[in-house]
């Protein structure tokens, strides 16, 4: 049953929450005086992959952190399947920005991929041998089985990178949340990432990720959610990655030889 | 040295220092890789103010207002540490150096104004404890050790310590994979289910348990010292948090073993009288330790980002 709510622009807005793998709704985030994401609505689209992309400070990451709770937001609620976030976090799959973290930590690749075990360990339940085989099989999925029993701090950033990616994988989500996979990883990496994500995509789950090159956008992505602190477009690629939406978002951030590039390659 | 002089004179304050070393050297593991090595340093200053008032108010210097009062101050700073970084927009580090050392400046004041000199409660003792002077009377040799009348002797500190131990080895184990999770990365830990706000507060908690069940036997210097030391030269020695935990609990027993031995006796060595401060001497070589680890550590070189 689909419920008639209040129109806006003149469309009926209907309450599609219960089929989205990810909705947010009135998200407002604050570090100070100024809002770093003000009444934000998104509706992940099932089964697809979805780019947040915005200017740099546009509350791309906030807009996540906040979804996930990881930030307590000012107002604003996101659901799963129509139900609240907290409740679903077996579903969900978060990779945070690799730079978020301090690489230097005393452990193991194999250790890191374990946490994405944690929701089944528990506090007490013993790593078994499918636990093992398990995390090994997703640093497999990334190139990564060779580095297993590496310390973390030995690894380049694409690596790590690939490790946050694995450890993701362990935790057999349907929704898949990453900020930023793509910075500062080498090109080997970066194809790597996308073709796991277009695996899981393929496998039907959803992907949505932070993503900043603007030239890759319409390669790698389904869908595209356009934000700078406001919500700018929302929608399949085709339709909402317009050089007009995105001189839009980025004001005169943008030359106009990088419109002109991404609107060959949006097509 | 023969177990007749041993076991009464230098077996319980070497328990006591072992206890203490390790009790504190485990949660600082966690605080030195989340970067907040100095709680335990503000922990250990705080808790004096909180100590002089519980004497005030009850006249003597017994163990449960005691630990009641010190518990109290540490709260207090807690709470006033993480208003002074909300209100005053103050990195942590700063907060903490401020309350730390009025805290601990208003309790020196306090002691100094109240009539504390008919008991054993001065600025000296707030900072080197009185281990030398935790003697078991009732101990004839090791034979005491499974005599009940003896037994029945044992200073009050020994087994308050040991219990303060197991119970922070007990935390540390049972919230093993949310505390090493949330340590490592916060913000997956928390869509992970890991409520990482009260856990970070648990353990400042237990930490300042052990710094305020320690602060009584042996003050404040041994407890800033194990905070830090031991883990952080734990660190040099390996690559994982498994493994820097036995070596920071290594680490604490040697610094103590060796630290009260040579506090007791190495002065009588180099041919003086007097011996130093067990203190002194077991906070010392934790920072030797240290020093050594950063020079010959396996894993002092890391990768770099």
């Amino acid at each position: 049953m689909s419920i008639s709510l209040a129109a806006e622009h003149g469309k009926p807005l209907v309450d599609d929450r219960a089929q989205s793998p990810l909705a947010i709704r009135g998200m407002t985030v604050s570090y100070g005086q100024k809002p770093a994401v003000f009444s934000v609505d998104m509706t992940v689209r099932a089964g697809a992959m979805t780019a947040i992309i915005g200017p740099n400070g546009a509350g791309k990451s906030t807009l996540l952190k906040a979804a996930l709770g990881i930030l307590t937001p000012l107002a604003g609620t996101a659901t799963v399947l129509g139900k609240p976030v907290a409740t679903q976090r077996h579903r969900i799959a978060y990779v945070p920005q690799r730079a978020s973290v301090d690489w230097d930590f005393p452990t193991r690749v194999i250790d890191v991929v374990l946490m994405g075990l944690y929701p089944q360990l528990g506090l007490l339940g013993r790593i078994r041998a499918t636990h093992r085989a398990k995390a090994a099989e997703c640093l497999a999925r990334v190139g990564m089985e060779d580095f297993a029993q590496r310390q973390i701090g030995q690894l380049s950033g694409g690596q790590q990178q690939r490790v946050f990616l694995a450890r993701a994988l362990a935790q057999d989500a349907e929704l898949y949340l990453l900020d930023e996979p793509f910075a500062g990883v080498d090109a080997a990496t970066e194809k790597a990432i996308i073709s796991v994500l277009k695996s899981l995509r393929d496998a039907g789950k959803t992907v949505v990720a932070v993503h900043h090159d603007l030239s890759t956008v319409a390669e790698y992505f389904d869908d595209v959610f356009i934000i700078n602190t406001r919500r700018i477009a929302e929608g399949p690629v085709a339709e909402a990655f317009t050089p007009r939406i995105l001189q839009e978002a980025y004001g005169g951030r943008l030359a106009t030889a990088q419109m002109d590039a991404i609107g060959a390659s949006a097509g | 040295m023969s177990g007749a002089e041993f076991v009464p004179l230098s077996l319980v304050p070497m328990l006591i220092g072992i206890c203490v070393a390790v009790a504190c050297a485990l949660p600082g593991n966690f605080l030195v890789l989340r970067k907040q090595a100095l709680i335990g340093d503000a922990i250990s200053h705080v808790i004096l103010p909180g100590i002089v008032v519980a004497f005030l108010l009850t006249g003597a210097v017994t163990t449960w207002p005691m630990l009641f009062g010190a518990a109290g101050a540490a709260v207090v700073a807690v709470v006033v540490i993480e208003a002074v970084v909300r209100l005053g927009r103050i990195e942590p580090g700063a907060a903490m150096g401020v309350i730390f050392t009025a805290m601990f400046a208003a309790g020196v004041l306090l002691l100094e104004q109240s009539d504390t000199s008919s008991v054993h409660l001065d600025v000296e003792h707030a900072l080197y404890g009185n281990l030398e002077s935790l003697i078991w009377l009732d101990a004839v040799g090791w034979s005491s050790l499974f005599d009940r009348q003896a037994l029945a002797g044992l200073p009050v500190e020994l087994p308050r310590m040991a219990a303060t131990l197991l119970f922070v080895a007990a935390f540390i184990a049972l919230f093993w994979r949310p505390l090493k999770i949330s340590t490592f990365d916060e913000g997956f830990a928390r869509t992970v289910g890991i409520r990482t706000g009260p856990l970070g507060f648990a353990l400042v908690i237990v930490a300042a348990i052990a710094a305020v069940a320690a602060f009584d036997a042996v003050g404040s210097i041994i407890v800033i010292a194990m905070f830090i030391c031991p883990p952080a030269a734990a660190r040099m020695m390996t690559n994982r948090l498994e493994h820097q935990l036995l070596w920071s609990a290594v680490f604490a027993v040697v610094s103590a073993v060796a630290g009260y031995t040579l506090a007791a006796f190495g002065p009588l060595w180099l041919g003086l009288s007097a011996s130093v401060s067990a203190a002194g001497m077991i906070a010392t070589l934790s920072g030797i330790i240290l020093a050594l680890a950063a020079m010959f550590g396996p894993h002092r070189r890391r990768g770099a980002g």
